[in-house]
């Protein structure tokens, strides 16, 4: 019987794989979006295929306002740029300013929420509610889930703020932050879509 | 105050409800009664419902899938009691409102909260051991997921006693699981007792794929990992991409018959066949979801008891992707009769039948492993031949069924019916057993008594037969499925045969609980003091029975296929390490099962429309995350020298037998 | 499959369609057992070969790959799905649901609606209605016409061939043919809800002249089937009778399809039925059971 006796060195190098660098974290964060962008898909899917199904109420013609629509989209491009200035500030380790960008972030972010809730209102108002037709229920669920998931992304953003504040910018705040800043992308990579092919293709 | 919910909730007018509450009741209150009396309330906590151990979280999901397959398997039996008594004028004993949530629970429990936890369980047993890792990649997460799908189990589970359960079937097809058809809560009950565990479900999808690609041991590339942990990973991939797919579907669903909304209701736009649709866009995948974690258990099973490598690895593994992909291209055979056309139809069926193909060359593969092998006719060997044979009499109805031309006279039939039963029994339940005879001492350093194992394998296998084939035929007779009641007294006689198969089944289940209980009662004469009770070839059994919370002391090296059978071989099992460093583990935590209980509140103020109970729940479950996410200490370090103790209790006696008998004692049963 | 009896409807089918079907399921059983009832033998033989005890059979610990093996199981699953998907391709044209069956004889159309718990059939071309009961002539087609006014439901004589899906909003085709004369059961073979186990009707396969005598008796009833009498039929209800009208509201069928009945004023009074077509009706005597002769060559036109 052989006993091969182990070396630290080797046994270091398989503690490693059980230390999380992050990266373990990040591809879980990556699988996790690819499956909420599936739900996104199913969304998009139900979309198309309600998308004329106006059931006599009125059309995405009528009632979509491209303009105020366009300006939800400015927000959230901004959005996106004012987070990425926080991650920039993030790697270079400026504590400060990171706070100062989620700040603005999340000030973004919620203008663009404040805005949705506003139109939906406004619809729902106008008798163009999600019970009126098929469409209408198609538009408000996946416009509505992209406005959840941003919500979503505004408390992530609060608590991020307060551990920031706690912990600075250790490992652990920079991981959570990476995963944060590749979901507020993606939130924008879904608006992208739903511009274009809900309130765009309606339109047009 | 309380929704919907009243004391007229409780069904006090059906006596057999009411039975079974107060068995229930009994039972629990005796249960509850034994843990306080014995003072196991600490110990549940501190060492189960806290732990983030993989192995502790694989056993409690088994044991959840145990419990409810008693419970789907009641259904079942009072349903095929019920159409063996309903003949000709007759009713029963069930009237159609009873009869028809009977059957839309059996399906839902067998499917959601038997067969998937018990293959989330085995793959939670399993998998970390099989590549040698000490944990999955997210511990908490996995608990998470556990106490998700406990909280489904809890919500389908009160719907027996409180309110009613959905007579929609198990997939609530529209427009008649839409508020007009269906206003009761069964529906509510069923879209989130499904949400919530579909949630856990593919927390669970994602935590096993990053653990698969990112923590093997060194060495293990992905053709050298086990068959097992290749057929988890082509499952979790299936997982995290079908079950987002359900979500939205039972999302959409619920929007009608809470918001009003027009997605699959009569008018106003809406189309049903969209939910037909998306439903079996996941429905499908997750027929593979089942079954393909347990071609991994019988090929792990046939190559140790015939004492060979598998035969044709890498066929194996490509027939598994192959039949991972071609999955999501079939969903529309479930509804070959929707009137799609010719050419749509004819397409879905080739792709269907083209599955066929990967799947037999599985069954090839498992022959040919027996060939020129010593077979050891062990529990687990007998469920896997009784599989094989099953399962190929099931592919060829499948097959027979893909031909749109056939399906158009078989499809909804009774031998509907039989055909996925034999691929559900045939397939995942008899997997599942033998898993859970193969795996057992694993988990808990002894074996299960052979005799009444063999005992629940004849049974389950005749009764099968008995219970299926006169299904087969009354398919054939133009018997359609869901019948509460039939008039033609020529059926009569095949479902009372089917009724006798059922009651066979049930013995074999008898004899299953009787096989743990025997075996649990004399475990001291069954122990499994080397680790690797039956010749084992893959990592899981060069650790001990049961596995350490660390699973191994050092991780493994590997270079080949059947690594520890290869060590065994060249007498370098089992090394003997001169040092043993300090290993990172992640410590337990409560907020699983907090949230579990959370989202259990949620579940029930959603369904019965108590709106404060569900924001209550859904805070409770935020709130415990972000609690959970400024806790930093979530891990510690396990001294080396308890490494060492540890492991020295195990390895001096097992060293002292080898170098008595100059080879590792389960070799010398196979040679 | 050879205890086939009388009883095995769907594979004792009356009807072109039928025939089809049953040839096609055993020629796929055949073709596949090809395959499964060697590997089931093999199975059971390699099992019992190489059990351990078996101390005389060939162990070959190491022996886990052979091309020539490999192959071999990867061709014939192929060959024989390659057979089968030739089958399945033109089977599945051949048997389309919604393709006119080629006939000299003029085919005989029937609306279906599939109501809470019970089947309506419209006959446009005659201008009756019946519920739980069809009628119609030996070796002539009939196209079926199909929609749900509540839930889904399925259209199916097991004996004379495909099922397809009755939904609302939608309409789905159905063309079948009896070659034998015979009363054969029909059913929803979709579940939709309580009432669904007594969801069945009788499919009256009848000579020319039984057929007439059918309407005759469906002409002589004293009910019509105007938008009130659909309402009240259209509430839930079970084990319905069988009972006849004698005239429908114009466009029933249509206003079914597009959830449309009783929205538009238009329908509201009793109107005549479609145009008769020249059928002699009057004086007919109505039966209390249908004629079921059993003649297969009696082609009369039912409908000039």
């Amino acid at each position: 019987m052989n006993a091969s006796v182990i070396t630290a060195g080797h046994d270091v190098a398989g503690h490693h794989e059980h230390h999380d660098d992050g990266s373990k974290t990040l591809l879980g964060f990556w699988i996790y979006l690819m499956s909420d962008c599936l739900i996104f898909s199913g969304l998009f899917a139900t979309f198309a295929v309600m998308a004329h199904s106006y059931a006599g109420g009125p059309t995405g013609k009528e009632i979509f306002d491209l303009k105020y629509v366009l300006g939800e989209t400015m927000l959230l491009l901004v959005s996106s740029f004012t987070f990425g200035m926080a991650m920039l500030n993030m790697h270079a380790g400026r504590r400060g300013k990171v706070l100062a960008w989620l700040v603005v972030t999340f000030l973004f972010g919620a203008a663009f929420v404040g805005m949705e809730i506003h139109e939906f209102v406004h619809l729902i108002h106008e008798g163009a509610g999600p019970d009126r037709s098929a469409f209408l229920s198609a538009y408000f669920t996946l416009v509505g889930t992209h406005g959840l998931h941003v919500t979503c992304g505004l408390i992530w953003i609060v608590v991020m703020l307060d551990m920031v504040r706690r912990h600075g910018l250790d490992g652990i705040v920079k991981r959570r932050l990476s995963c944060l800043s590749l979901f507020w992308h993606f939130l924008d990579v879904i608006w992208i879509c739903v511009f274009t092919f809900v309130y765009l293709h309606g339109v047009l | 105050m309380f929704g919907k919910l009243s004391l007229s909730s409780i069904p006090f007018d059906q006596p057999i409800v009411m039975i079974t509450l107060l068995a229930v009741a009994i039972g629990g209150a005796a249960l509850l009664g034994g843990i306080t009396y014995f003072r196991k309330w600490g110990y549940l906590w501190n060492e189960w419902f806290t732990t983030v151990d993989h192995k502790k979280i694989g056993v409690m999901y088994v044991i959840l899938a145990l419990v409810m397959l008693l419970r789907g398997f009641a259904d079942a039996i009072m349903m095929r009691g019920q159409q063996a008594l309903a003949a000709g004028g007759a009713q029963g004993y069930l009237p159609p409102h009873h009869f028809d949530q009977i059957f839309s629970a059996h399906g839902t429990i067998m499917i959601f909260f038997m067969a998937m936890p018990f293959i989330v369980g085995l793959m939670n047993l399993v998998v970390p051991l099989q590549i040698g890792a000490r944990d999955v990649a997210y511990p908490f997460l996995n608990s998470l997921s556990f106490w998700l799908t406990a909280s489904g189990v809890v919500l389908i589970m009160l719907s027996l006693f409180v309110g009613e359960f959905s007579t929609t079937g198990w997939l609530a097809y529209p427009p008649l699981s839409e508020l007009q058809f269906s206003p009761g809560v069964g529906v509510d009950y069923y879209i989130w007792a499904l949400q919530l565990s579909g949630l856990g479900t593919t927390l669970s999808g994602i935590n096993f794929i990053v653990t698969i690609l990112r923590m093997r041991t060194p060495g293990m590339t992905l053709m050298k990992m086990p068959v097992f942990s290749w057929t988890a990973l082509v499952t979790n991939v299936l997982i995290v991409a079908a079950f987002p797919i359900l979500t939205v579907t039972l999302a959409l669903l619920g929007a009608d018959r809470y918001l009003g909304m027009h997605f699959f209701t009569n008018g106003l736009g809406g189309n049903a066949m969209m939910y037909v649709n998306l439903i079996w866009v996941w429905g499908h995948p997750e027929v593979y979801i089942l079954v393909l974690p347990c071609f991994g258990v019988f090929s792990e099973i046939i190559s140790t008891f015939s004492g060979k490598p598998l035969f044709g690895y890498k066929s194996m593994v490509w027939a598994t992707v192959a039949i991972g992909g071609l999955s999501f291209l079939v969903w529309l055979h479930h509804f070959f009769t929707m009137g799609s056309g010719a050419d749509v139809n004819a397409f879905f069926g080739i792709a269907t039948m083209v599955i066929s193909i990967p799947t037999g060359v599985k069954v090839f593969n498992w022959l040919f492993t027996m060939y020129r092998g010593r077979v050891r006719f062990t529990v687990p060997v007998l469920w896997t031949i009784g599989f094989m044979v099953t399962f190929v009499i099931g592919g060829m109805t499948g097959v027979l069924l893909a031909v749109p031309g056939a399906d158009f006279v078989l499809h909804n039939s009774l031998f509907l019916i039989a055909h996925f039963h034999n691929m559900i029994i045939g397939g995942v339940v008899f997997g599942c057993l033998a898993a859970l005879n193969f795996w057992f001492p694993k988990a808990t350093g002894f074996k299960l008594e052979e005799r009444w194992g063999k005992w629940s394998f004849w049974c389950w296998l005749v009764g099968f037969y008995v219970a299926f084939v006169p299904l087969y035929l009354l398919g054939f007779m133009g018997a359609t499925r869901r019948m509460q009641h039939y008039d033609n007294a020529a059926w009569q006689p095949y479902f009372v045969v089917a009724f006798i198969g059922a009651v066979i089944i049930l013995a074999g289940i008898g004899f299953t609980v009787l096989q743990i209980a025997v075996s649990i009662r004399n475990r001291d004469s069954n122990r499994d003091l080397t680790g690797d009770p039956w010749g084992g070839r893959t990592l899981e059994w060069s650790t001990s029975s049961p596995a350490p919370f660390y699973n191994f002391a050092v991780l493994p090296e590997v270079s080949e296929l059947d690594q520890f059978w290869a060590d065994k071989e060249h007498k370098r099992a089992w090394p003997r390490h001169a040092h043993y460093a300090d290993v990172h583990m992640p410590r337990n935590t409560g907020v699983g099962v907090v949230m579990g209980g959370f989202a259990t509140l949620l579940g029930f103020g959603l369904i019965w429309h108590i709106w404060w109970l569900a924001i209550l729940g859904l805070a409770g479950m935020v709130g415990s995350f972000v609690v959970r996410s400024y806790d930093r200490d979530v891990d510690y370090y396990v001294p080396g020298a308890e490494v060492e103790k540890i492991e020295r209790e195990r390895l001096v006696p097992l060293h002292k037998l080898i170098d008595q008998v100059g080879a590792a004692p389960a070799e010398q049963k196979v040679a | 499959m050879f205890l086939a009896g009388c009883n095995m409807e769907v594979l004792s089918p009356k009807g072109d369609v039928g025939m089809h079907e049953k040839n096609l399921i055993l020629i796929a059983l055949g073709l596949m057992s090809v395959v499964v009832i060697p590997v089931i033998a093999l199975t059971l033989w390699f099992a019992w070969r190489y059990r351990a005890s078996n101390t005389k059979a060939t162990y070959a610990p190491k022996w886990s790959h052979s091309t020539k093996i490999e192959a071999v199981m990867w061709g014939i699953p192929c060959v024989i799905i390659a057979i089968l998907a030739v089958i399945t391709w033109r089977s599945t044209h051949a048997l389309d649901p919604y393709k006119p069956l080629v006939s000299e004889v003029k085919p005989v159309t029937i609306e279906a609606v599939a109501l809470d718990w019970k089947w309506l059939f419209i006959y446009p071309d005659y201008g009756v209605a019946s519920v739980n009961q069809i009628a119609f002539p030996v070796d002539t087609p009939v196209n079926f016409r199909i929609t749900s006014a509540s839930v889904m439901n399925a259209f199916f004589i097991p004996q004379l061939g495909s099922q397809i899906y009755a939904m609302n909003g939608m309409q789905t085709r159905l063309h079948l043919i009896a070659r034998e004369p015979g009363s054969y059961e029909g059913l929803s073979s979709n579940y939709s809800g309580a009432g669904f186990s007594d969801m069945h009707f009788k499919a009256i396969a009848t000579t020319s002249q039984g057929f007439r005598d059918w309407l005759a008796r469906a002409k002589a009833s004293a009910a019509a089937l105007d938008l009130p009498t659909y309402q009240a039929l259209e509430q839930p209800s079970e084990k319905v009778p069988v009972s006849y009208y004698a005239t429908v509201a114009p466009g029933l069928f249509e206003n079914i399809l597009h959830n449309d009945v009783g929205g538009r004023p238009a329908g509201d009074k009793p109107t005549e039925g479609a145009p008769m077509k020249g059928m002699p009706m009057e004086g007919m005597p109505a039966h209390d059971g249908v004629a079921v002769v059993a003649s297969r060559h009696d082609h009369a036109k039912v409908a000039e």
